[in-house]
C-alpha cells in the first residue's frame, strides 16, 4: 500500500508558498490561476454530536498541517465535557437505532456510501493533504472507503443468521441465540489511516445497531470531519455517530472510563497509551477490541480487503443471547 | 451459573476464619431483639392449598434417606496435577477443605505458589507444542469422548465427592451437575474435526495455553464448560479450582489418567487467589478464562490488560424474574423456587429479584411461603434434601449481613419453620416483601437463598427495573402471551432469557452476560470462539 507516499514537489511548494491553505483551495489550483481571483469560503471544522455542529464547549482549537507541514485549518480540540456530551447523544439514539429493522440499517449505511461518492473530490483533496498521498492513490483510498460502507451495509440483514443459532437442549424447550448490539462503543479511530481506516473501524459496530462515539485521528483529523457532515445528511440518525476531534491522551481516557460506554474499539490508541486505557476499561468490564501488540498501525495495509473486511469485527460489538422456552405442556 | 465470592482471592483458611464480619450468631441474636422482623421462623403453618387446616405443625417427620460414602475413597492428602503427575507444592505447603454441611476436614490439599504455577504453564506449553497441538482433530476428539465416558460411568463417585466438598444437595449434584459435566464433553468432543465448519471462510487455530479460574458453586461442571471447549480447539489448560471446593477437580485429574490423555494436556493448580493470579499474569499463558464474582473479574480484566492474551468473563448476576397476572401462577412458582433455592442460591444467574404484576402479588406470595413451607434444608447427601449447606462459613456470614441489611433497610422477612442441623452452615430459605430498588437485598448480588420481591404496574416498568442494574446475565419472564414473550425477551439487557421456565443449562446452549456480568460465551458453537485465533483461509 501507498499511504506513505510523498506529495508531488510541486504541490508541496505551492503549500509552503501560502498561496492556499484551506483544504478546498488545493483541489483548485489550477483553476485559481487561470481566472480572476474570488476569495474562497473555507469551511469551519467543528465537532458532530447529537446531529449537531457544535464547536468544542471549551472554545479551543489546535492547527491542523498537511503531510508536508503546510496548515490545512484550525480543528476543534474538544474537552471532557465534549466526550461526555457525545456518550449522551448515544445513549440516547442507541434504542432508537437497535430498534430499526435490519435492512433499515443496511440502507442507511448505504446511502453513506452514495453520499460520499457525490463528495469524492472533496475526500480525495483531504486524504491527499492528510496522508500525503498522490492524487491516484487519494483516489484509490477514498473509492475503497466508499466500497467498505457497501461491504459492511450488507452484514445488516444477514450476521443474525451466520452468528446465531438454534440449539437442540436436551429437553423439551426451543432455544435459540440472538446477537444484539451491545450499546455505546467509543471508537479510537486509526490514526495514520485518516479516512479508510476510520470507516473500517467505524462501520462494524454500526450496522448491527450500536451508537458510536469517535475520537477522530488527532494528527489528520479533517477526513473525519468531512465524514460526519455525510452521516448527518444521510438518514443516519442523530446521536447514532458523534465525532470529536481534538488531543487523543486528553480525550481518549475520559472515554475509556466512562461508565456509560460499553464497549471500545482501541485499534488507534498510540501504544504508549494502551496499558492506561485497558485499566480503565477494566473497571467496567467493557469489551474490547484491541489491535495486537504484534500490529504496528502505521504498517497495517487497509487496501487489503481480507485484512480489513472482518465479520469478526461486527461480532466484537455483539452480545448473544439465548432464550429458552417450553415446548407443549 | 457462575459463581462468587470468596474466590479466587482469599485462601482456604482465610475463608473459613470470621475475619473482620460478625459472627452469623451475633447478627441473628441482635436482629432476634426486633420482634417485628425476627429471624426465629415467622410461620410453621401447613400449606393452605394442602386444605388441612393453617397453622398446625407439619404432623410428621421425614425419614433419612442418606447417600453412601462408600464409593468415594477420600486420600489425607492431595497434590497438583501438573505434566500428568501428582506434585506437592514447592515449599510442601497444604490448605484444609472442609465440609460445609459437618465442619469436618475433608482433606489437605497442595497449596500452589507462582513456581508452581510457573511450572504447570511450562508442561501446558509442551504439550500444546509436541502433543495435543499437533494431533488431528479427529483423536482429539475420540479422548474427549473416552471423558466425558468415564465421567458418565463414575458419576455417583463425583457426585457424592461433589456433595461432600460444596454442601449442594445430591439430588442437583446427581441429576444436574455431574450429567451436564458429561454432556459438555460429549458435545465439544464431535466439534474437535469439525472446527472448519463452526467459523465458515476461516480457519480456527488454538490460542495455545489456557489459564482457567473456576468458582465453588459448581465446581465439576465449571471445570467441564471450561476444559471441553479449550480442548476440543487444540489449546491444553492449567485449571484453577477453588480452594474451597478442589476436590472434584483433582478427582477429574484421575480421569484424565483413566484416558490417557497425555501428560500436560491438563494440568490443576490448587491454591488461594494469588495463586489464579500468578496463572493470570504469566507471559506463557495465551487466553484467561474466569468465573466468578465481578470485582475479582474486573481485577483479572486488570491482570490481562495491556498483553495479548484472550479473556473471557463470566461474572455476577442479580436477575429478575418477572412474573405478569397471566401466568400460570402454580408453575410460576415452582420456576420463582427453582430460580432462587436451587443451589442455595448460589447461582451466578439466580432468579434474585422477583417482579410481580401489582395485580397478583398478594396471591403468588400466598402460594410462595406455601411451598417454602415444603422445602427441606438439611444433609446435602440426604437424597430428599432441597436446600443443603452454604459453601463457606465467609459465604453464610456474607448471605448474613446482606439479610441483616435487608430487615435494617425496612423490608419485610419471611422465613418458613424448619429445622437447621446443629453443625454445618446453613441459611433458611428466606424471603423479603416491600422491598425498595434501594435497598442493599435488591441491588447486590447476595449468593444464597434469599429472595427480593418487588412490584410493577406496566410492561415498560417492569422492563425499567429489570434493567436497572449493573449486571446482565439471565432473566424470567412468565406469562402466557407469547408475542408478550418475544417483546419482553428484546427488551432484557441479559445474556440468558428463561421464558416460562428458569435455571435450564445445556451444552449446546451459549451461556454468559451483558453489561458487568462478563463478556464471551460457554457452551454452544458460540463457547468455541472463546478458545480460537480466526485465520484466512
Amino acid at each position: 500500500m501507498a499511504t506513505r507516499d510523498k506529495r508531488p514537489a510541486g504541490a508541496a511548494a505551492a503549500g509552503r508558498n501560502g498561496a492556499s491553505r484551506a483544504v478546498a483551495a488545493r483541489a483548485q489550483t489550477v483553476a485559481a490561476a487561470t481566472t480572476p481571483a474570488r476569495v474562497e469560503v473555507r469551511k469551519t471544522y467543528k465537532l458532530y454530536i447529537g446531529g449537531a455542529f457544535p464547536r468544542t464547549e471549551s472554545g479551543r482549537s489546535y492547527l491542523v498541517s498537511a503531510a508536508d507541514g503546510a496548515p490545512l485549518a484550525n480543528a476543534c480540540r474538544a474537552s471532557r465535557k465534549d466526550v461526555r456530551d457525545a456518550v449522551r447523544a448515544a445513549r440516547g439514539a442507541f434504542p432508537g437505532w437497535a430498534a430499526r429493522t435490519a435492512m433499515n440499517r443496511g440502507q442507511v449505511l448505504y446511502r453513506v456510501a452514495e453520499l460520499m461518492e457525490g463528495r469524492r473530490e472533496q475526500f480525495v483533496a483531504e486524504v491527499e493533504a492528510a496522508e500525503g498521498l498522490r492524487a491516484a492513490a487519494a483516489r484509490t483510498v477514498v473509492d475503497r472507503a466508499i466500497d467498505r460502507w457497501v461491504w459492511y451495509a450488507g452484514w445488516a440483514d444477514k450476521i443474525t443468521q451466520v452468528l446465531g443459532s438454534s440449539n437442540p437442549v436436551a429437553a423439551p424447550y426451543f432455544n435459540f441465540t440472538i446477537p444484539e448490539p451491545t450499546g455505546v462503543v467509543g471508537v479510537v479511530a486509526p490514526e495514520t489511516s485518516s479516512l479508510l481506516g476510520l470507516v473500517s473501524r467505524l462501520a462494524p459496530p454500526l450496522v448491527t445497531g450500536n451508537a458510536v462515539v469517535l475520537i477522530a485521528s488527532e494528527l489528520r483529523p479533517l477526513p473525519a470531519v468531512t465524514l460526519s457532515e455525510v452521516l448527518a445528511t444521510s438518514d443516519v440518525p442523530a446521536g447514532v455517530v458523534n465525532v470529536l476531534t481534538g488531543r487523543k491522551p486528553e480525550l481518549v481516557p475520559v472515554l475509556a472510563g466512562h461508565a456509560d460506554v460499553d464497549a471500545l474499539d482501541t485499534w488507534g490508541v498510540p501504544d504508549e497509551m494502551r496499558m492506561e486505557v485497558e485499566l480503565l476499561a477494566a473497571d467496567d468490564i467493557k469489551r474490547l477490541s484491541r489491535r495486537s501488540t504484534k500490529v504496528v498501525e502505521a504498517r497495517f495495509d487497509w487496501l487489503d480487503d481480507a485484512a480489513a473486511e472482518r465479520p469478526e469485527w461486527i461480532a466484537a460489538f455483539l452480545e448473544m443471547k439465548t432464550v429458552w422456552h417450553p415446548i407443549g405442556g | 451459573m457462575t459463581t462468587q465470592h470468596a474466590e479466587p482471592f482469599t485462601t482456604g483458611r482465610e475463608s473459613l476464619s470470621s475475619g473482620a464480619s460478625p459472627a452469623p450468631g451475633a447478627i441473628m441474636a441482635a436482629m432476634a431483639t426486633d420482634t417485628k422482623h425476627s429471624l426465629v421462623p415467622s410461620s410453621g403453618r401447613l400449606p393452605s392449598s394442602w386444605g388441612l387446616g393453617d397453622g398446625q405443625a407439619i404432623p410428621w417427620e421425614y425419614a433419612p434417606a442418606p447417600e453412601s460414602r462408600d464409593i468415594v475413597t477420600l486420600k489425607e492428602r492431595y497434590g497438583l496435577f501438573i505434566g500428568g503427575r501428582d506434585v506437592p507444592a514447592q515449599d510442601g505447603a497444604t490448605f484444609a477443605t472442609v465440609n460445609p454441611a459437618t465442619e469436618e476436614t475433608l482433606a489437605l490439599v497442595a497449596r500452589g505458589t507462582a513456581a508452581d504455577a510457573d511450572k504447570a504453564v511450562r508442561a501446558a506449553r509442551r504439550a500444546q507444542t509436541r502433543s495435543w497441538g499437533t494431533l488431528p482433530g479427529r483423536e482429539r476428539a475420540k479422548y474427549l469422548f473416552r471423558i466425558a465416558r468415564i465421567l458418565q460411568e463414575r458419576s455417583r463417585e463425583f457426585a457424592v465427592l461433589e456433595s461432600m466438598d460444596s454442601g449442594k444437595p445430591i439430588k442437583e449434584s446427581r441429576d444436574v451437575d455431574v450429567p451436564l459435566a458429561a454432556a459438555h464433553f460429549w458435545y465439544y468432543a464431535g466439534w474437535a474435526d469439525k472446527l472448519d465448519y463452526a467459523f465458515p471462510g476461516r480457519v480456527a487455530r488454538p490460542l495455545g495455553v489456557a489459564a482457567q479460574i473456576i468458582p465453588w458453586n459448581f465446581p465439576l461442571l465449571m471445570l467441564a464448560w471450561k476444559i471441553a471447549p479449550a480442548l476440543a480447539a487444540g489449546n491444553t489448560v492449567v485449571l484453577k479450582p477453588a480452594s474451597t471446593t478442589p476436590l472434584s477437580a483433582l478427582l477429574f485429574a484421575d480421569v484424565c489418567r483413566q484416558a490417557d490423555l497425555p501428560p500436560g494436556v491438563v494440568n490443576i493448580v490448587t491454591g488461594p487467589g494469588e495463586t489464579g493470579m500468578a496463572l493470570v499474569t504469566h507471559p506463557g499463558v495465551d487466553k484467561v478464562a474466569f468465573t466468578g464474582s465481578t470485582e475479582i473479574g474486573k481485577r483479572i480484566a486488570k491482570g490481562v490488560a495491556g498483553t495479548d492474551k484472550a479473556l473471557t468473563l463470566e461474572l455476577g448476576g442479580k436477575a429478575a424474574n418477572i412474573v405478569f397476572d397471566d401466568a400460570p401462577l402454580d408453575q410460576a412458582v415452582e420456576g420463582i423456587v427453582n430460580g432462587i433455592y436451587f443451589n442455595q442460591g448460589e447461582v451466578c444467574c439466580a432468579g434474585s429479584r422477583l417482579l410481580a404484576q401489582e395485580s397478583i402479588v398478594e396471591p403468588l406470595i400466598e402460594k410462595l411461603k406455601d411451598r417454602l413451607s415444603t422445602i427441606r434444608v438439611g444433609d446435602p447427601l440426604d437424597k430428599n434434601t432441597d436446600v443443603g449447606a452454604i459453601n463457606s462459613k465467609a459465604q453464610l456470614e456474607k448471605i448474613t449481613e446482606l439479610v441483616a441489611s435487608g430487615v435494617a433497610e425496612g423490608a419485610e422477612l419471611y422465613q418458613p419453620a424448619c429445622d437447621l442441623p446443629e453443625r454445618g452452615y446453613f441459611f433458611r430459605p428466606t424471603l423479603f416483601t416491600n422491598v425498595a430498588q434501594s435497598h442493599r437485598i435488591a441491588r447486590e448480588e447476595i449468593f444464597g437463598p434469599v429472595l427480593s420481591v418487588l412490584t410493577f404496574r406496566t410492561p415498560d416498568e417492569a422492563v425499567e427495573k429489570a434493567n436497572n442494574t449493573v449486571y446482565g446475565l439471565s432473566a424470567g419472564i412468565w406469562t402466557d402471551k407469547g408475542s408478550r414473550i418475544l417483546e419482553m425477551v428484546g427488551k432484557m439487557r441479559a445474556g440468558v432469557v428463561w421464558a416460562n421456565t428458569f435455571n435450564r443449562f445445556d451444552p449446546t446452549s451459549p451461556f454468559g452476560g451483558y453489561k458487568e456480568s462478563g463478556f464471551g460465551r460457554e457452551g454452544g458453537m458460540h463457547g468455541l470462539h472463546a478458545y480460537v485465533r480466526l485465520e484466512d483461509r
